[in-house]
């Protein structure tokens, strides 16, 4: 494993506003650096997007940036991040996301012309690689269109590289409607890692092309996949809570190969990567129940250093246009962490643990990424001497933990959720030592039609 | 032979697969009609554990579970239906409209229509929109179930809804549903129905076909 030891090695640091590796951006942003900012997000409205809607496509975009802006400028926020998650017609077409991206950096430079806002903007094209089935990781029109996405956006001035990657995705939905732990582990750990590994490093090479920042992937296809099931009654909670542990070793790829945060805004593994790497992270919570539901509304925010509202689309509420309404959310969280961090580290601490405390004995899912399991989770991935031994490691101490807070009654799991937790551990004890004894085992159960092993260097 | 329906209820809510597939054949050699032994014996088992799923107590993996414990029946009971020329009373064209590759929630309602002894054509995901009315042309079917997750393709769900009624294929009821769908939505493209979830699918694709459970 690439990291060894935790960067920051006790709870007590874990803490929102600041990381070990803060990120300073070309208009003097300290991401990490001692202030939360916002990270705003959005997208279209119901609408159909081909060449011809273009100019609507446009003029949404126009009326998002200029809008959520003036707000912040108002709002006197420190600084913003500005996130442009493509739709997949966008990166299909890259002109189409590049037209995008220009009218964003446009509308982020005529702000900081008139009133000094200063902006950086994440760039995170749409991983579209799947359109393929079986999906076609390393090659094809899918793969050539992204890097294609990646390097002129990079080039045109989007200083933050991310994406949500999709390695392993084409089997993981089905081990999470199994209840699969080892069909999860092998998605995340095995195709995951390699995926990762090969993408984030032409990532890298971008971003060292054109003087950016690679800043961090999600496995929101996965953990956060789980969760909306979860959510939805349709997997138990626990299980949807130790895959978001084994989460934490596919994401942390993206930093061994380079990249250095802030960590993307779904990844609610990001405590955990946090404390492995140093690097600062983007989370997001009660503010993006504007596109899904979490049970860590208030504790997701209790180590970020961006604030986010994942996406919401472009429609008028009483208040004004949702993202500018996102925006002034997302400005006032902001202001309360950055208020409390300046009283005192105290004080944040103190903040922190009623952002904790009001979630996280209320779910197995809050509870895991707390900031003492982070802390915990986190050494069991850096003890261990591969992703897939990481995997394992971290998924067995994600079952012993919410064992035992149960038992102390400091969680909630439903009733009909606890022999689950014996069901994950008989199957981890099941799995082989060998690596390669379980690739050959997994791979042995996947449908070609659905999968093909030699997409991620693996031999059938 | 009622007892041994009951123990193939049992078998197949809980997912046993080997009993469930012992029983069927022990009922195929009693001499019941293949298709009551589907509708006695395994139907009846899917039903109370899509209760109990609808009802939050289990979740998604026990339902697979029986599913399975179904299909290993199913195994030696399709051919002596196919013999004896007896199809699903109902079929329905499943898929994810164009653009979309969403698959989670089509792939459960595809699961619980099976369950209760519909026939299932699935299309899979970023489906042009001619293919539904093709399939259901030639699969005769009765429904078309269509599935979107994302707001930039709800409009795609609106063109498959016009192709299908622009089509050949006429009386098809057409049901919608994704996470961005609502019923104002479905009464709006002119679908016959909307299901907000999974579990309430069978139950709408049931009135669409003129039954209920």
């Amino acid at each position: 494993m690439h990291y060894t030891s935790l960067a920051i090695p006790t709870a007590e640091d874990l803490l929102f506003g600041s990381a070990p590796f803060p990120l300073t951006t070309r208009s003097g942003m300290v991401l990490g650096g001692g202030l939360v900012y916002p990270e705003l997000n959005f997208t279209l409205p119901p609408m159909t997007i081909d060449a011809a809607a273009m100019p609507k496509v446009v003029q949404n975009y126009r009326q998002i940036i200029d809008g959520a802006l003036t707000r912040a400028s108002e709002l006197y926020a420190p600084g913003v991040v500005i996130e442009f998650e493509t739709l997949p017609p966008m990166t299909e077409n890259p002109a189409w996301g590049l037209e995008v991206l220009h009218v964003l950096l446009d509308g982020m430079k005529r702000e900081a012309d008139r009133t000094g806002l200063a902006s950086v903007l994440r760039m995170t094209p749409n991983d579209n690689r799947e359109f393929e089935r079986p999906p076609l990781m390393r090659r094809g029109r899918y793969w050539e269109a992204m890097l294609e996405l990646f390097d002129k956006s990079a080039a045109a001035g989007a200083e933050l590289l991310s994406i949500e990657s999709v390695g392993g995705k084409e089997l993981h939905d089905d081990a999470l409607l199994n209840g699969d732990i080892a069909a999860s582990l092998f998605s995340l750990c095995i195709l995951g890692e390699r995926d990762m590994r090969f993408l984030w490093t032409h990532l890298q090479q971008i971003a060292d092309r054109h003087g950016v920042k690679c800043a961090g992937d999600t496995a929101c296809g996965f953990g956060n996949t789980a969760m909306v099931l979860a959510e939805q009654k349709m997997i138990p909670r626990v299980f949807a809570a130790v895959v978001r542990a084994i989460t934490a070793v596919r994401s942390l790829v993206a930093y061994e190969c380079g990249a250095v945060g802030p960590g993307k805004d779904c990844g609610y593994e990001n405590p955990i990567l946090k404390a492995i790497t140093g690097f600062p992270m983007a989370m997001e919570g009660k503010t993006s129940a504007c596109a899904h539901f979490s049970p860590m509304g208030n504790l997701a925010a209790a180590c970020c250093d961006t604030w986010s509202n994942e996406s919401v689309q472009n429609i008028k509420l009483l208040g004004g246009m949702a993202p500018t309404c996102y925006m002034e959310q997302l400005i006032y969280d902001c202001r309360l962490m950055n208020t409390a961090r300046a009283e005192s580290k105290a004080a944040a601490r103190k903040l922190q643990c009623w952002m904790v405390n009001s979630d996280v004995a209320l779910d197995p899912q809050a509870f895991i990424i707390s900031p003492d399991s982070s802390i915990k989770l986190a050494q069991a991935i850096v003890g261990a001497d591969s992703h897939y031994h990481a995997g394992i490691a971290v998924a067995r101490v994600a079952c012993d933990l919410l064992s035992t807070a149960h038992a102390a009654g400091k969680v909630r799991i439903a009733p009909n959720e606890i022999h689950w937790l014996d069901t994950m551990r008989e199957d981890l004890d099941a799995l082989p030592e060998d690596e390669n004894a379980f690739i050959a085992e997994q791979i042995a159960r996947t449908d070609p039609a659905k999968f093909c092993a030699a997409e991620y260097g693996l031999t059938r | 032979m009622n007892d041994l329906l009951k123990s193939l209820n049992i078998a197949v809510e809980t997912g046993k697969r080997a009993e469930a597939k012992r029983l069927t054949q022990s009922l195929v050699d009693s001499g019941m009609k293949p298709l009551d032994i589907v509708e006695q014996g395994l139907v009846p088992g899917m039903s109370a554990i899509g209760e109990k799923f609808k009802n939050n107590e289990v979740f998604v993996p026990e339902m697979l579970i029986a599913a399975r414990a179904m299909k290993e029946a199913m195994i030696i009971l399709e051919p002596l239906l196919a013999q004896a020329g007896i199809k699903p009373k109902h079929t329905v064209i499943l898929g994810t409209v164009q653009g979309d590759l969403h698959d989670i929630g089509k792939n459960l309602v595809g699961m619980m229509l099976k369950g209760a002894n519909f026939g299932v054509i699935d299309l899979g995901t970023n489906v042009d929109p001619e293919k539904f009315p093709a399939a259901a042309l030639e699969h005769g079917a009765h429904v078309i179930a269509l599935s979107a997750l994302l707001t930039t393709t709800m409009p795609a769900m609106k063109t498959t809804v016009d192709a299908i009624r622009a089509s050949t294929v006429k009386g098809i009821k057409v049901m919608v549903g994704g996470a961005p769908i609502s019923q104002e939505y479905c009464d709006q493209i002119g679908a016959d129905g909307y299901s907000p979830d999974a579990a309430s699918a069978v139950d709408l694709a049931l009135r669409l076909v003129g039954e209920t459970r």
